[in-house]
């Protein structure tokens, strides 16, 4: 599903980001991310949303390879990718509404899936009674909902957060780890980059961890084992 | 792209307009004032040029012809004076009008005086064509081929008003284009500086586009569209403006300065805007396009 062979990525600064990286993660898995900052953490995202291009090695998705992508095949491997970032990055001169039927516009679905669409996700995420609302009348655990929503609408089969509990509060970020515990039970592969030592260590699931470009290690049912 | 689609992006270029109400009035405010300024500029030119052309028009080619020329010879000669493209009319007055129209204008107090000429026509050599010039600055080629023609007797020609006309028409031209060129850097350099505010504005918008994995055309469109309809607002108000402000301005100076209006005419309203108003909205929709374009190629790279 997700596959990185030999991937190193150096900025122009010439310091490296990602060294040597393997990594294999199977359809439907539920993987943490966890390293402290400067680790390569978020280098990681950037290189599977194809922001980013590897200074070497491979990296493919859903039997893509990236590297070879033509440029206009990018809106289409990232509509099978959902994102959620730390900062939310909700369209903030439109409401709930539009900022989750937007994700479905770009793909040109038609109005009336987006009509049945969008409520049943506003739902999922708890926000049913807000979808008038714009972002800055909601609280951060909101806005992360709606950014669930979004990246959940046209169905991916993997959804990115990098640090998705970043801004919340322990409630908040614990209400949004159970909303991707719940889409990875519905078949979605779920990639969490976080610094969330409790939610790690609470979640048991599989855990990567970074330090310094590296995979220091990989176990199935980790832990958070690095110390700040 | 599906038509749903299509009216998609236009309702979103329309709404951006909106949202960014403070962008969207300094693009209308920028474009609106280039225009007006080189609106200004085409009228203030275009009366010139049509004034230096009047004048060239003006200024005539007077041809006489050899004693007893025959009529035929005189048909002949016209027919090939008017298919010179230079040439914009030849009329022919005979030497009977010559002497008639010498009487209304020397003896009209005094008819009587010119009864002693009844049955003979002081001016029987005096038959000639007045040749108008469509472009003074021929003036030369055509003397020289009149005078080379046969059966032609004598030329009259002012040397010293063709050379002045065109040589003024020739500085109108250099000066205009000078100021127009001017104009247009300016108006470059201000929408630029429009447009890198802009970019401010929208960076984060169109990154989130282009990462929930917008294809470019999407993230493109409700841009050109607000960009065309800014422009083409920019350039309706001042090209509305102008429209008012150029007939005041020309009935007053026609009022005013009735000695000098008296030798020109201004060009009409009508024939000024007719040019100009086309032109200033293929400019003004042109650099809405062009800057939405530059605004958005940079970012669509994510």
């Amino acid at each position: 599903m997700i596959e990185l062979e030999n991937v190193s990525k150096a900025y122009s600064t010439g310091a490296p980001a990602i060294k040597n990286m393997n990594l294999k993660i199977e359809k439907g898995e539920f993987v943490f991310i966890v390293g402290n900052s400067g680790s390569g953490k978020s280098t990681l995202i950037k290189l599977l949303l194809k922001e980013l291009e590897p200074t070497e090695g491979t990296i493919s998705i859903n039997g893509k390879v990236l590297n070879k992508m033509k440029r206009s095949k990018i809106p289409s491997l990232r509509r099978d990718m959902g994102v959620v970032f730390q900062d939310f990055r909700l369209l903030k001169d439109r409401n709930v509404y539009e900022n989750i039927a937007f994700a479905q516009r770009v793909v040109e679905t038609p109005t009336r899936v987006i009509k049945r669409r969008v409520p049943a996700m506003l739902s999922l995420v708890g926000l049913s009674e807000k979808y008038r609302s714009f972002p800055k009348e909601l609280s951060g655990g909101e806005q992360q909902r709606v950014a669930l929503a979004r990246a959940l609408v046209n169905n991916p089969s993997i959804l990115l957060a990098d640090e998705p509990t970043g801004n919340l509060d322990p409630k908040n970020s614990w209400e949004i780890m159970k909303l991707l515990e719940e889409i990875n039970k519905r078949g979605t592969t779920v990639l969490v980059v976080t610094h969330n030592r409790e939610i790690v260590d609470a979640m048991s699931k599989r855990v990567i961890t970074m330090n310094k470009g590296v995979v220091v290690s990989d176990e199935k049912k980790g832990g958070y084992i690095y110390e700040d | 792209m599906k038509i749903s689609t299509f009216a998609y992006c236009f309702n979103q270029g329309i709404k951006n307009i909106k949202r960014n109400k403070l962008f969207s009035l300094a693009s209308v405010g920028t474009i609106a004032a280039c225009i007006f300024m080189m609106g200004i500029m085409y009228s203030v030119i275009a009366n010139f040029q049509h004034m230096v052309k009047e004048a060239g028009e003006s200024v005539s080619i007077t041809v006489f012809f050899d004693e007893g020329i025959s009529p035929d010879k005189i048909t002949f000669l016209q027919d090939r004076i008017e298919k010179r493209p230079e040439v914009a009319s030849v009329e022919y007055t005979s030497a009977e009008e010559a002497w008639d129209n010498f009487k209304k204008q020397y003896f009209s107090s005094n008819p009587e005086l010119a009864d002693g000429f009844k049955d003979d026509n002081p001016l029987a050599n005096s038959a000639y064509f007045e040749i108008h010039l469509k472009d003074v600055s021929e003036q030369q080629s055509l003397v020289d081929f009149l005078k080379s023609s046969d059966g032609v007797r004598q030329v009259n020609y002012s040397d010293v008003t063709a050379s002045a006309l065109t040589d003024f028409a020739k500085m109108v031209g250099y000066v205009s284009m000078t100021i127009i060129l001017v104009l247009l850097a300016v108006g470059i350099f201000l929408i630029s500086n429009t447009v890198m505010i802009g970019i401010a504005v929208r960076k984060e918008e169109i990154k989130i586009m282009k990462l929930i994995g917008a294809a470019d055309y999407f993230v493109r469109a409700p841009f050109i569209v607000e960009g065309i309809v800014i422009g083409i607002i920019g350039a309706v108000i001042p090209i509305i403006g102008l429209y008012f402000v150029y007939k005041e301005v020309v009935s007053y100076l026609m009022g005013q300065f009735q000695t000098i209006t008296s030798s020109f005419t201004f060009l009409s309203a009508h024939s000024v805007f007719s040019v100009m108003g086309p032109v200033a909205l293929i400019i003004g929709g042109g650099i809405g396009l062009a800057g939405s374009m530059i605004t958005i190629r940079k970012h669509l790279k994510v």
